[in-house]
């Protein structure tokens, strides 16, 4: 269009006018977005000269800076170590025991060894020791296989499974509901069929078990295998036994070995002294 | 108009020349406000001193510590003999309350007192201006030198009161610095450049901010980014005193013809003095509005004409708008609004009092196990474990006792004799708590956790928490 044409000359505007009125002017940006789009390109230069930016063939441009994400997350990783350091060199030298005794090592201890509980155990065992159907409570003070903090070491380096042989062939049913009533209220020791049958030989004549065999304390409150019918859940043991190769309905009760290659020393050692402290150690 | 008295019309001229200056400014022109001395220019000097405070206060000493320490870092507040920490930053909307409500209540008496005589905004674009004035003199030279072409003059001028700028921003800086790290020490960090990124980066940003909101934003700030600005109406009554033009007694206003007022003429002479020295640019005379800070440096510049003219002061004074017509200011005390806003005053002050005077010498908390919530025992007991945490606010070390009361038979593990709790950390406890099945009666038992303070028995602090048990 020409300007003679323009029905708004002097205006600044393009001659490109819609509509009778509607026309495009050439105003200059505003300066804040011109200011906006200048910091823009000038902050991606600087960048990609600082940064690593650019993808080349094989690898990338690497940034005057030197900066990596990798290299944060290893520099991060040493600020851990500097701080775990000391302590784990110490505890590598020490018996769990030891560690236990110590106040400021132990609280080290229940700290750090939260994740390694979390990663190995508490599949089983629950995330606080809680137990879950099946698998024993690491909470409570009862231990088949002994409550202190070495017998919990050898427990997770060696792994357990202890034997209990089915009974159906000797004891038939009514002797079986006997010896689970008696074993539920808590008297196993005075009940006759107890002697009788050989449960003493595991078990202890006071029926309180035997912490190297692994065999069951049977007169306190805490139950191996919980059951809604406790004494129904009794006697199937008796009757089946537990990890009792001949019995497809046996109890199956192991404990894997966490020692050799899986766990090294001072993690076991650590773990011990984290079940230890879950509220029934001895 | 009896008698109309005879001045001399030269004196006149010149302050219309200076009236001439003056159109609507909504930010595209700078104000070049004149200076004038006076009752309430003196005031605002007075006023303004509070601000040295900001400056000086981090110097004081109190033993062997700032006095006034905002320490970020290790997460204490110390105010002389207190120490705040995060704790008890309930304190902090106490002081919050307070303020707030104070700023109603001065508004709706005395109107934006605070803009006036306080606000940093109006008091460093005071100094700013001050400074401006000193290098490159009144207004009218100012407004010169502005449309002048840039020549060595210039220049200097220009140079030397930018770098006045920023260095009051960058004390302003400095000083906002030195409340949350020891002054002492971060002015030598500042001068071997170890200061930290935080303070580095604090310094820069008061600096351009001071420089650009009192260098050049200046009224617009109160305009356009204040929001108090934009609430006064609603704290406005007719009963606030606010610099006020009284048209009664002006209008119809006139120039002087011959030094003289013309018949039937009131007493405003159109000199636009009241205009001329307003640091936001507005004519008073159009009545009350948004961008009337109430410094009062118009009642100054209107006094001195009447003075002038021989016609007594306060054509332009403080007055409500009540007043203004003919009613009698009511007392104070029987204004709902100032009676509300007290109340709620008196109440934050006393949450502030009791809060300061019970900041206590522990803070207890109890968390109890949640997997699992409890466990049986082999002797049929329930155990539940609990992770005290407790903080020792005071400055020195301490040692505690720690009772748990609950039912009969209840026994505690974990429980030492003597604790000690290190000055200023959180230590943390973990506690076994058994009780036999016969003595619960219920799933849920409360049980109360108290700590003693070896040091200062009184000193005792209590935690109701919860003991769990399976279902009855």
């Amino acid at each position: 269009m020409s300007d003679d044409n323009n029905p708004f000359p002097g205006e600044n505007n393009t001659g490109h006018v819609w509509d009778d009125s509607l026309r495009e002017l050439l105003n200059d940006p505003p300066t804040w977005w011109r200011i906006g789009f200048h910091a823009s390109w000038i902050f991606v230069i600087v960048y990609c000269i600082l940064y690593p930016a650019w993808p080349l063939l094989t690898t990338s441009t690497k940034g005057v800076l030197g900066w990596t994400s990798l290299g944060e997350y290893r520099e991060d990783l040493k600020a851990i170590e500097e701080v775990r350091g000391p302590y784990e060199k110490k505890l590598k030298g020490m018996s769990a025991a030891a560690i236990l005794a110590d106040d400021e090592l132990s609280n080290y201890v229940v700290r750090s060894a939260k994740v390694l509980f979390g990663d190995n155990c508490s599949a089983c065992h629950g995330s606080g020791g809680q137990g879950i159907v099946g698998f024993p409570v690491l909470a409570d003070d009862d231990w088949l296989y002994g409550g202190t903090v070495t017998d919990i070491e050898a427990t997770i380096t060696m792994g357990r499974k202890g034997m209990m042989p089915a009974q159906a062939a000797l004891v038939n049913d009514a002797e079986a509901d006997k010896l689970a009533s008696a074993i539920l209220a808590g008297n196993v020791a005075s009940e006759p069929l107890f002697m009788e049958k050989g449960c003493v030989g595991c078990h202890g004549v006071d029926g309180k078990g035997m912490a190297p065999l692994g065999s069951a304390n049977l007169t306190d409150s805490v139950w191996r295998f919980v059951a809604e019918d406790q004494a129904y859940s009794i006697k199937h043991t008796i009757m089946h036994g537990v990890n009792d190769p001949s019995d497809p309905k046996t109890r199956n009760a192991e404990m894997p070995t966490f020692g050799g290659t899986k766990l090294s020393e001072t993690d076991i050692k650590k773990l011990a002294v984290y079940v230890h402290k879950l509220g029934g150690g001895q | 108009m009896d008698k109309v008295t005879k001045i001399d019309q030269s004196s006149v001229d010149e302050l219309y020349e200076e009236a001439g200056y003056w159109h609507v400014n909504t930010g595209d022109q700078i104000i070049h406000a004149k200076r004038m001395s006076g009752r309430f220019r003196t005031i605002k000097w007075y006023t303004a001193t509070v601000w040295l405070i900001y400056f000086l206060g981090p110097y004081l000493r109190w033993g062997d510590r700032q006095a006034v320490l905002f320490d970020i870092p290790n997460r204490k507040f110390h105010i002389f003999d207190i120490t705040i920490m995060p704790q008890d930053v309930w304190l902090l909307a106490m002081i919050l309350l307070f303020f707030a409500i104070m700023l109603a209540a001065v508004t709706s008496i005395a109107g934006r007192v605070f803009c006036g005589y306080f606000c940093f905004q109006t008091i460093w674009t005071d100094i700013y201006t001050f400074i401006e004035e000193k290098i490159e003199g009144s207004p009218a030279k100012r407004h010169k030198l502005d449309k002048m072409p840039w020549n060595a003059e210039k220049i200097r001028k220009k140079v030397i009161k930018h770098s006045l700028w920023l260095l009051i921003g960058m004390l302003t800086g400095i000083a906002f610095t030195t409340w949350f790290t020891d002054a002492y020490e971060i002015w030598g960090d500042y001068f071997t450049l170890e200061a930290g990124i935080v303070a580095w980066t604090s310094v820069l940003m008061f600096t351009l901010g001071t420089y650009i909101l009192a260098g050049f934003m200046r009224e617009q700030t109160c305009f356009w980014l204040c929001p108090y600005a934009r609430i006064q109406g609603v704290m406005y009554d007719t009963q606030t005193i606010l610099p006020t033009y009284d048209i009664n007694r002006g209008e119809p206003r006139g120039r002087l013809v011959k030094g003289n007022t013309v018949e039937g003429n009131g007493d405003c002479i159109s000199c636009n003095q009241c205009v001329a020295v307003c640091p936001t640019g507005i004519d008073i005379r159009h009545g009350q509005q948004e961008g009337c800070i109430t410094c009062g440096l118009c009642l100054d510049a209107c006094d001195s004409v009447m003075d002038k003219i021989g016609k007594p002061r306060g054509l332009i004074r403080y007055s409500s708008h009540e007043e203004l017509q003919g009613k009698k200011p009511q007392p104070l005390h029987k204004r709902p609004r100032v009676i509300i806003y007290f109340s709620i005053m008196l109440l934050a002050a006393s949450g502030l009092l009791y809060g300061l005077t019970n900041l206590g010498t522990f803070d207890l908390k109890v968390i109890h196990e949640r997997q699992p919530l409890f466990v049986k025992l082999s002797n049929g007991s329930i155990q539940n474990k609990y992770i005290l945490k407790i903080l020792n606010k005071t400055d020195k070390n301490m040692h505690i006792s720690i009772d748990v009361d609950g039912p009969e038979n209840l026994q505690t593990q974990g429980l030492k004799e003597k604790t000690l709790l290190p000055s200023g950390k959180l230590s943390s406890f973990t506690i076994f708590i058994r009780i036999p099945m016969k003595n619960l009666e219920d799933d849920r038992t409360p049980v109360k956790f108290t700590i003693h303070s070896y040091e200062s028995y009184d000193d005792s602090v209590e935690y109701q928490s919860m003991f769990y048990a399976p279902k009855f």
